[in-house]
């Protein structure tokens, strides 16, 4: 156990690093990006007169480092600056859509991570029967459709004839109740992207491990087939499993900007998209944080529990 | 009544699906050298259904040229023209041959997902079992910098560096495959670390096998089937990204036709029931679950079941 | 009055000297042709989905960018002057106005017993910081440039008397700007954070990138105006969501239909299509300091080597006519209607190539979704067509993000768009006058700098057309800039839905205005 307090300790060190230099890393990939924030918020309209009023207005005449040393020095000390495009504290713009982000990722992930487990375990079991043919045919379908598309037929089947609704309006004050209907196309549409993958590792994984020949003692101990792989196969197959799940999940929090879009969904994706493009560097940088620490916490988490099921792991010289 | 229909037509296609494949099996085994033909005998329906349609998607990639009716970019008549015995799936958006397209599209998109998953693979698989067999610093090293890379979200990660490098094919296949090597990456060392602890690399080590043996003979075969089943979705994952980059605004230039886009370019259509939008999207899908089934088939084969 | 006798067009007194006597009846009626339609009623809730809005939209006037922080705007503020529905210019905060001969010194009379929703009565002193806000070297403003020729501005009792430094007889239209808007002042400053305004609707709620909610103001000014209780505007931007939001009942208006598709939409139930012509134009710009558009005769050759009813009929399935390579649309008081329509012909193309000593011709053309809709397509159409004249045209499809800085302006042949201005002069002189920030092709035409600065002070209305139409023709014939299509602009509505007779063509949605002016059958 020692190891794993020691490691847990380590990595959220090297957590922070990572934070560290990935607001580096972006600052500086923005710095490289063609226009700044002056033009990009002028588009067709800028003239250089006032190009340069607003770097002089906003401090962006500034070198590089100045700024950067600048925006570090108050993002330590836990202020992340004011909007440049509206304005507003960068804190009050994501607080609500961290939530809203979470939310969504919460809902999609309590239906895509039992149902791909499930799915993937029976695939397993009755592997290559007719049932996990059509299991595998129907999840790769649906993943090879690009998320825009899955969220356009779902549309079109669920929410012309009136059933769900196809603007996803939300905020905090709405009861649960309505959220979850509110937000049942997105969180399907998601569900439908994120499911194949982690079902296709869970079936990949324990198939496997059935040849192994613990697996064949147990078997041969004549015990029932499903049984074997809950018991058995399930436990050592855990490792991978518990990865793609992790990647799947960051995926559900930071990769979602195409559904946002689509549903009108208020979340981080389509805010740091848009900043982006405004080159809005104060929330850039607070958004790509966020999703970084939200990929790390994951990440750590599934190395973690993926030690814990591997006693070997726990004790590597 | 439409429920009988398209359930009729859904269990036709499949029935037809099988029937090829037992056919193009049968054909296999009587035209193929008796050891490939050993293994084809056990192949299942669906995994010869599968090299049929990779086979079938290879041929009209390479000879797209000779099989398309029109140029890859000549345009022919008016825009949306319905299905006709001239243009058989009817036209696009601009008038120009949907059919055309579609098979130009083939060498495209393949061409460049099949290139994009291998550089990825090569690199990330690589990696990540040199991470995993050798540990310590370097193990450190390549971990946090591929946990750098994959805490910036994908897509905007691509966004950044494609507006910084250019939408060239090239850079495109570069940066794809750049951010997909980080995922393989992970994948490859946390299934070789789970290896690495097993007695009879121990025992290859205490052999004193140099490190080029170990990963390749030792680690990679026992590896080999969750990175085989990764392999399957990445490669789709290719079309998707170039999709997703198109709804951004970026991609691949015109007037070169890709499926990924050409879903793109029409999916407002399938807001009033109109299908064109699916020949792109099923063309992925298709290819998509053909190499699963491959895959599937493989990974069978490997594990050593004997049912 | 002579306004009705122009059918497009504005009397000079018209602009030259406002007056509220006509104001009134005009402003529900601007062109005082809506017979068959039934009374505006009052009630409901309109819900608008807008093909723009971003999560970085601002309240700040000067950098008001898109069509939904414009029609947000226009939905709390109002202007010194309006431009009706018949492209003509009505009074608005601004009660009358007049010019001095030169049309040097424009003198407005500001409306009184106007109230912003805080309650604090509207002043001349709001007006002064109003425009100002735009003015002078700190100005981060977009609008910096249109202000730029006012030298003075000063209060005298209830008027404000602007001086120029150049005699503009259409000052009083640069006053409609959505720029512009009245806002209340703190110490001769506007607050750019504040939603204060003395406009129709009062915001109760602003989230940028999801929505806005507006209540009715009670106290607004103009009685006949503001028929709708409350207003919800959404920023929906992809097409296929806005199509389905209408079709599904979840809004009750959409602005930019997806024209591929706006054949299918118009087919479904209790929808209309509202389709209007303005002066929204698109543009192949051509740097005509770069080789070799340098050459007239290659300007010349693309020129003719562009099939614009192809065009109009593919990129904007024929909601919008052909252009004839200069801005003035139709709709425009001095448009040429005899200038002949230039057409695709390759052989003229040749032509012009063999003049300029070329066999053939190599060009790479940038486009992005950013300057228009379909503006990707539209260059590989002209890549098809330019290749029957001899032309290889290069389609380079450039990243939305980045394009106004990057590319446009920057590289030799690139897409781009214009809303379009409601006169001639603003038009020319925003983008085809030397030195104006925003000539895109660099052009450089000594002849029609010196017509523009004639043109802008001239008072005889026959001259000044004369002029104008000589103006066009240059642009046309020596310009650096190929204008094959002007783009209507396509909305969708639900039957609930009303509007007048006659929409606003100088922008989207009835001139951004549809909030006040429409209402629930």
């Amino acid at each position: 156990m020692a190891n794993i307090w020691r490691m847990l300790a380590q990595r959220l060190g090297l957590g922070l690093v990572t934070l560290f230099v990935i607001s580096l890393l972006i600052f500086g990939a923005a710095e490289l990006l063609p226009g700044d924030f002056a033009q990009a918020v002028l588009g067709q309209s800028a003239t250089e007169e006032t190009v340069a009023a607003i770097r002089a207005e906003y401090g962006l005449d500034r070198p590089f480092h100045t700024r950067y040393v600048d925006w570090l020095g108050s993002a330590l000390q836990g202020d992340f600056g004011q909007s440049l495009a509206n304005r507003k504290p960068v804190a009050d713009m994501i607080g609500d859509r961290l939530a809203n982000t979470l939310f969504l990722a919460l809902y999609a992930a309590a239906i895509a991570v039992p149902l791909s487990l499930m799915l993937g375990i029976l695939a397993a079991l009755f592997r290559n029967s007719i049932f996990d043919r059509s299991v595998n045919a129907l999840a790769l379908t649906s993943i090879s459709f690009p998320e825009f598309f899955v969220a356009y037929i779902l549309i079109l089947w669920l929410a012309q004839s009136g059933l769900f609704p196809s603007i996803s309006r939300f905020s905090v004050d709405l009861p649960l109740g309505q959220k979850l209907y509110n937000t049942f196309l997105p969180a399907l549409t998601l569900t439908l992207v994120v499911t194949a993958h982690m079902m296709r590792m869970t079936r990949a994984a324990i198939i496997n491990l059935l040849a192994s020949p613990y697996i064949e003692m147990a078997r041969l101990k004549g015990m029932p087939p499903f049984r074997v792989i809950t018991r058995h196969a399930l436990p050592n197959a855990l490792a991978p499993i518990i990865n793609v799940i992790a990647l799947n999940l960051a995926y559900l929090i930071t990769g979602v900007v195409v559904v946002e879009v689509v549903f009108v969904y208020p979340g981080l994706g389509q805010l740091m998209v848009d900043s982006v493009a405004k080159r809005d560097i104060p929330v850039v940088q607070a958004v790509a944080l966020i999703f970084a620490a939200a990929y790390v916490l994951l990440n750590l988490t599934a190395d973690v529990l993926s030690t814990l099921t591997n006693p070997r792991l726990m004790h590597r010289r | 009544m439409q429920f009988l229909i398209t359930t009729f037509w859904i269990v036709f296609f499949v029935a037809a699906a099988l029937c090829l494949g037992w056919l193009f099996r049968t054909m296999i085994i009587r035209l193929a050298p008796t050891n490939f033909a050993a293994s084809m005998r056990r192949a299942p329906l669906t995994a010869s259904f599968g090299m049929l349609v990779i086979l079938l998607y290879i041929f009209v990639a390479l000879f797209a040229p000779v099989l398309a009716p029109f140029g890859e970019r000549e345009i022919v008549g008016g825009e949306f023209l319905p299905w006709s015995s001239e243009h058989l799936l009817g036209t696009d958006n601009l008038g120009r041959d949907m059919l055309t397209r579609m098979i130009y599209g083939a060498r495209n998109t393949v061409g460049i997902a099949l290139a994009t998953t291998a550089l990825a693979f090569v690199v990330g698989a690589l990696l990540g079992l040199l991470a995993a067999t050798v540990g310590g610093w370097l193990d450190q090293v390549l971990g946090r910098t591929v946990d750098v890379l994959m805490a910036i979200p994908a897509l905007i990660f691509s966004l950044l560096l494609l507006t910084i490098f250019g939408t060239s094919v090239t850079t495109l296949i570069l940066v794809i495959a750049l951010i997909d090597s980080t995922r393989v990456f992970r994948l490859a060392r946390s299934v070789a670390i789970g290896i690495v602890v097993m007695d009879y690399i121990e025992a290859a080590k205490l052999r004193g096998e140099g490190l080029w043996y170990l990963i390749t003979r030792e680690i990679l075969p026992n590896a080999m089937a969750p990175l085989v089943a990764e392999f399957g979705l990445r490669f789709c994952f290719v079309f998707l990204a170039i999709s997703a980059l198109s709804f951004l605004g970026l991609g691949i230039q015109p007037p070169t036709a890709d499926w990924g886009s050409m879903v793109r370019e029409n999916a407002t259509l399938i807001t009033f029931g109109d299908i064109t939008p699916l020949l792109p999207a099923g063309a992925i899908a298709l290819l998509t679950v053909a190499v699963n089934f491959v895959v599937d088939w493989k990974l069978h084969e490997a594990s050593g079941l004997k049912e | 009055m002579t306004i009705r006798n122009l059918p497009n067009g504005i009397s000079r007194r018209g602009v030259l000297k406002g007056a509220s006597a006509l104001g009134a009846a005009s402003l529900i009626l601007p062109a005082g042709v809506r017979p068959a339609s039934a009374e505006p009623k009052k009630g409901g809730i309109l819900r608008v989905g807008m093909g723009h809005g971003s999560t970085s939209d601002s309240l700040d006037p000067g950098s008001w960018d898109n069509a939904y922080s414009q029609v947000f705007a226009t939905a709390r503020h109002n202007n010194l002057t309006e431009i009706a529905a018949d492209g003509s210019l009505a009074p608005e905060i601004a009660e009358s106005w007049e010019a001095s001969a030169d049309a040097m010194t424009w003198t407005f009379t500001i409306r009184q017993g106007v109230t912003f929703h805080s309650g604090k009565d509207l002043t001349p002193e709001d007006v002064v910081a109003s425009i100002n806000y735009h003015r002078g070297e700190e100005s981060t403003s977009a609008a910096k440039p249109i202000v730029e020729n006012i030298t003075d501005i000063k209060i005298d009792g209830q008027n404000v008397v602007i001086s120029l430094n150049g005699g503009n007889a259409d000052f009083p239209f640069i006053m409609s700007d959505y720029h512009i808007p009245i806002m209340p002042a703190v110490d001769g400053k506007i607050d750019p954070t504040s939603t204060d305004g003395c406009g129709p609707y009062v915001v109760d709620k602003f989230d940028p990138g999801v929505e806005a909610l507006l209540t009715r103001n009670p106290n607004y000014w103009k009685s006949d105006r503001a028929h709708f209780d409350g207003i919800v505007l959404l920023p929906i931007v992809d097409a296929a969501a806005r199509q389905n939001a209408l079709m599904s009942g979840e809004v009750d208006v959409i602005d930019r239909v997806d024209l591929n598709t706006v054949h299918l939409l118009q087919r479904a139930p209790n929808i209309k299509i509202l389709s209007v012509s303005g002066t929204q134009h698109y543009t192949f710009i051509m740097d005509s300091r770069a080789d070799p558009f340098t050459d007239n005769n290659v300007r010349m050759a693309v020129k003719h080597a562009v099939n614009r009813e192809e065009l109009v009929e593919k990129i904007l399935n024929g909601y919008g006519v052909v252009g004839n390579d200069h801005p003035i649309g139709r709709s425009n008081r001095f448009h040429a209607d005899d200038l002949e329509q230039r057409t695709y012909d390759p052989d003229k193309a040749k032509f012009y190539l063999r003049e300029a000593g070329m066999d053939s011709l190599s060009l790479t053309l940038s486009a992005s979704e950013a300057a228009f809709g379909g503006a990707v397509d539209a260059a590989v159409l002209i890549s098809e067509s330019a290749a029957a004249a001899g032309i290889t045209v290069e389609v380079s499809r450039e990243p939305a993000d980045g394009y106004w800085s990057n590319v446009w302006m920057q590289k030799p042949f690139v897409a781009s768009y214009w809303g379009g201005r409601p006169t001639e002069d603003w038009m020319f002189s925003t983008a085809y006058a030397s030195g104006a920030p925003w000539n895109e092709s660099y052009w450089e035409h000594e002849g029609f700098n010196k017509l523009l600065v004639e043109a802008r002070s001239e008072l005889d209305e026959a001259k000044r057309r004369e002029m104008y139409v000589e103006m066009q023709r240059l642009v046309r014939d020596e310009g650096s800039t190929v204008i094959p299509m002007f783009a209507n602009y396509v909305m969708a509505h639900t039957d609930a839905v009303a509007t007048p007779e006659q929409i606003g063509a100088n922008w989207t949605m009835d001139g951004f205005r549809a909030i006040e002016r429409w209402w629930f059958a």
